[in-house]
């Protein structure tokens, strides 16, 4: 039998795919599985900001982050001059440039590995604070509280622990008041160093990265160390629980901000964090193989870490295609289940099906009451969008103050997807009736469920990021998709009683 | 043991992918689509080929031309206005009659002629047709349906859909409302289907979501072995409509009325596939037995002789004064 020309173009694309891979992995070694045992993290940080005249920037780094051993740190500076300072236990970057113009951009890079044995070392004691001046207005509430407090702990660190407990959570109305007076997590930090200060406790503000794969603008975190005369104690300055959150790297210990730049203006640094196979940090730094190139590794740590994701699309858009032309799943429009897998990845499987499901639902109500005034397509559409988004508003309101911070995500949502779900979906109940409807909206929520847990798979990522021509298999397999034109699974259903009961 | 996928292919089963990318993709070219979504074209090309459809009295433009509505309706006491581009029958108002000033619904209803103005408007401001683009509205003549199927249908108008490929009529079923559907003759909605026999032009039992009937579910009437009347002018009409819109593969819908026979409504780029279990049996030989031959002959008579080769006595019969489609030529197919 003679095969059409898709067979062999496909054909093709495996052959050089599966050459490429191969090279790869038997002469530059990269790994074809990740390293589940051991993981680095590199974590970059971005500092940009508008040169004018002689330049001069201060930048804080972490130096001996507790709970990670540093594997390697390096800069991107370019044309600038680079200096290090300590100062008092904070290690500083000093960059330095004459006569630049224009938007700058300065790359940190640093790469850690979770080092578990705790740091027995004495840690170099700051001395008792003096007792500060508080505002007459907090002088009593504070007075109670320290004496409070100090009935009913035993050591410095319980005492910390039962300060942030009755300060959060006392009902007294002189307790209230300093709690509305410190209204973001760090200024609570800060309130419960002043209050400590009280006692002659020492204690600090520390500025974190929560490490997590894939992060692209993260901020860091504020969180709350009292010295107990041995060692900095970690308490989370919400809930007064000890010790810090997972995979938390402490980058600034002193105050003051992170980012100065004399002569410079709109400042910003941003921190992007990836989790990486060690050898594949190796090769990245080495990269003297034309082929190793031929991967993510190469870039800029947040453009990786756009990539993943931008990699992963075609995965989903196979499965569409699978999912549809074999299976014959029937989903609203072609390939906007992917794009509501890929705003899973924003609120976890589970909140994102609830928060899909309750926002196209009340949506569709909504809609269908537009429907009286008769609107033509635009801007019915556009009438539909802003409902979407007063109604993730309200969600969002509504979860916040249940407590429930998963609700919060629904914000980065892509509301103009949910609103043209919306507007396809009362246009299939209109015309197909409400079954036709609930059955594609089910199909593909389906999908795209199916979409994200295939999408998250940490196996692909990895292949995919290292081995990019992958993707080359994937368009074989999509083409020679395209010419299938046997039954689909539906269609077995569909026309059962031609097959059924006649064995 | 015989596996699923052998018994669909040899009953002929074409499925959606095969239907779309052996035929649609291949036979339909996509320039050609706009020649039968918008019906006023649609419309024009027939008149002008010499199909019969219902004569169109009108068509307003723009907003300017509303004003004429009531001269234009002056001599017409019944008449039907719908959008040019409308889906799913949105936006179409049957007109029956006049009470003193105002006009007749068909449901009985009055309507006055500054509503009926203001339906116009909202057609030509894009309101029913799809993607909201502007549009024309089209006033026609109501069909006056032949009340031959009001003992096997309920309500609503029941049209038969023949099934044109390459020219050549390979497949054909009436479709015929059902309370569920609401008047609606679409299969999606309820409507039960029940194929026709090319040869005699009667009906061969029927399907009703997807499963095989014999009854009506509404009426309980019989669905097989009905006449469908002027058959071979039919059969005929569905050829012909090849000629206005060359789309290798084309459904063609047609109403029967009482005075003018067999009217085309609306011809579709894309139909379905539940023509095959209205049938009985699958229409992939027959596609394949059309597409194998290396030219269609121009004249529609001798494209139905394809599939219809005792065609010429079969018309001869029905066109014979009060002669009655000889039974024996039903060939009846059941499961």
């Amino acid at each position: 039998m003679r095969l059409p020309a898709v067979a062999w173009l496909a054909a093709a694309l495996c052959i050089v795919a599966a050459a490429m891979i191969y090279a790869k992995v038997a002469w530059v070694g990269l790994p074809l599985k990740p390293d589940a045992t051991s993981a680095v993290w590199t974590v970059e940080a971005r500092a940009s900001f508008y040169a004018q005249g002689n330049v001069k920037a201060r930048l804080a780094l972490p130096s001996n982050p507790p709970g990670f051993e540093v594997l390697d740190e390096d800069f991107v500076v370019r044309d600038f001059g680079l200096a290090e300072e300590l100062d008092g236990g904070q290690r500083y970057a000093l960059l330095s440039a004459r006569r630049v113009a224009g938007p700058q951009a300065l790359y940190y890079r640093l790469s850690v590995n979770p080092d578990d044995t705790p740091g027995s070392a004495r840690e170099a004691f700051p001395g008792y604070p003096k007792v500060p001046d508080y505002p007459e207005l907090f002088q009593p509430a504070i007075d109670t509280l320290l004496k409070d407090v100090r009935g009913r702990s035993a050591d410095i660190a319980s005492f910390a622990r039962q300060l942030i407990l009755r300060l959060n959570t006392s009902s007294d109305p002189a307790v209230q008041l300093l709690r509305d007076e410190a209204t973001t997590p760090e200024a609570r930090a800060r309130q419960v160093v002043d209050i400590l200060a009280g006692a002659r406790i020492p204690a600090r503000v520390v500025h974190g990265l929560e490490l997590r794969h894939g992060v692209l603008e993260g901020r860091l975190k504020p969180w709350l160390e009292v010295h107990n005369e041995q060692q900095w104690l970690a308490f989370n300055p919400e809930t007064g629980d000890m010790g810090r959150p997972e995979n938390f790297l402490v980058w600034q210990v002193r105050p003051g901000r992170l980012l100065t730049v004399e002569n410079g203006e709109s400042a910003d640094l941003r921190f992007s964090v990836r989790r990486a196979e060690p050898r594949a940090v190796d090769l990245a730094r080495q990269l003297d193989s034309p082929l190793a190139k031929l991967s993510l590794l190469g870039l800029p740590l947040h453009v990786q870490n756009v990539y993943t994701v931008l990699l992963m699309v075609p995965f989903g858009a196979l499965l569409v295609v699978l999912l549809r032309n074999v299976v014959g799943i029937r989903t609203f429009g072609t390939f906007m289940p992917v794009l509501i897998a890929l705003a899973f990845r924003e609120t976890e499987l589970l909140w994102g099906c609830v928060l899909f499901t309750g926002v196209v639902a009340v949506g569709l109500a909504l809609r269908f009451w537009l429907e009286h005034l008769k609107l033509l397509l635009v801007p019915r559409l556009a009438a539909v969008l802003v409902l979407v988004i007063l109604l993730m508003l309200l969600l969002s309101i509504a979860s916040h103050r249940m407590g429930f911070e998963r609700g919060l995500s629904v914000a980065l949502f892509p509301m103009v997807i949910l609103a043209m779900t919306i507007e396809r979906m009362s246009i299939v109940w209109e015309e197909h009736g409400p079954q036709d409807a609930i059955v594609q909206g089910l199909g593909s929520l389906a999908v795209a469920a199916t979409a994200f847990i295939v999408m998250s798979q940490p196996l692909l990522q990895h292949v995919v990021s290292l081995f990019p021509e992958v993707l080359l298999i994937l368009l074989a397999a999509t083409l020679l998709l395209g010419r299938y034109t046997g039954y689909r699974l539906s269609e077995y259903w569909r026309f059962r009683s031609v097959w059924m009961g006649k064995g | 043991m015989r596996w699923p996928w052998q018994q669909l292919r040899e009953a002929g089963i074409v499925g959606m992918n095969a239907r779309n990318g052996h035929y649609i993709a291949r036979y339909n070219e996509r320039r050609l689509y706009p020649l039968v979504d918008d019906k006023l074209q649609t419309k024009r090309l027939a008149v002008e080929a010499g199909i019969s459809v219902p004569e169109l009295y009108g068509t307003l433009y723009t907003e300017h031309d509303v004003r004429a509505l009531e001269s234009l309706l002056a001599p017409h006491p019944n008449f039907v206005i719908k959008p040019a581009h409308g889906a799913g029958g949105e936006g179409i108002v049957v007109v029956r009659g006049r009470q003193g000033q105002d006009y007749l619904r068909a449901s009985g209803a009055p309507i006055t002629l500054g509503a009926l103005s203001h339906h116009v408007s909202n057609i030509l401001s894009g309101m029913f047709s799809l993607g909201g683009l502007p549009d024309q509205a089209m006033i026609e003549y109501c069909v006056d349906f032949d009340p031959v199927f009001a003992p096997i249908t309920h309500h609503g108008v029941p049209d038969i859909r023949t099934l044109v490929f390459r020219g050549v009529p390979v497949c054909a079923m009436v479709r015929l409302p059902t309370r569920e559907s609401d008047g609606k003759a679409n299969l999606h909605q309820g409507a039960v289907g029940a194929g026709i026999d090319l040869h005699s032009g009667r009906t061969v039992g029927g399907v009703h979501h997807n499963y095989p009937v014999s009854h009506h579910p509404d009426t309980g009437a019989v669905l097989a072995d009905f006449p469908i009347p002027h058959w071979p002018r039919l059969l005929e009409l569905a050829a012909r409509c090849y000629e206005l819109a060359p789309l290798g593969y084309l459904g063609v819908d047609v109403v029967l009325d009482r005075r003018y026979g067999p009217l085309v409504l609306e011809l579709n780029a894309r139909p379905g596939l539940s023509i095959q279990l209205a049938n009985g049996r699958g229409i992939g030989p027959v596609l394949q037995r059309v597409a194998a031959l290396p030219q269609i002959p121009e004249d529609p008579l001798d494209r139905i002789r394809i599939t219809v080769p005792d065609f010429d006595a079969a018309r001869a019969a029905a066109e014979a004064p009060g002669a009655q489609v000889d039974a024996e030529l039903a060939r009846e197919f059941y499961f």
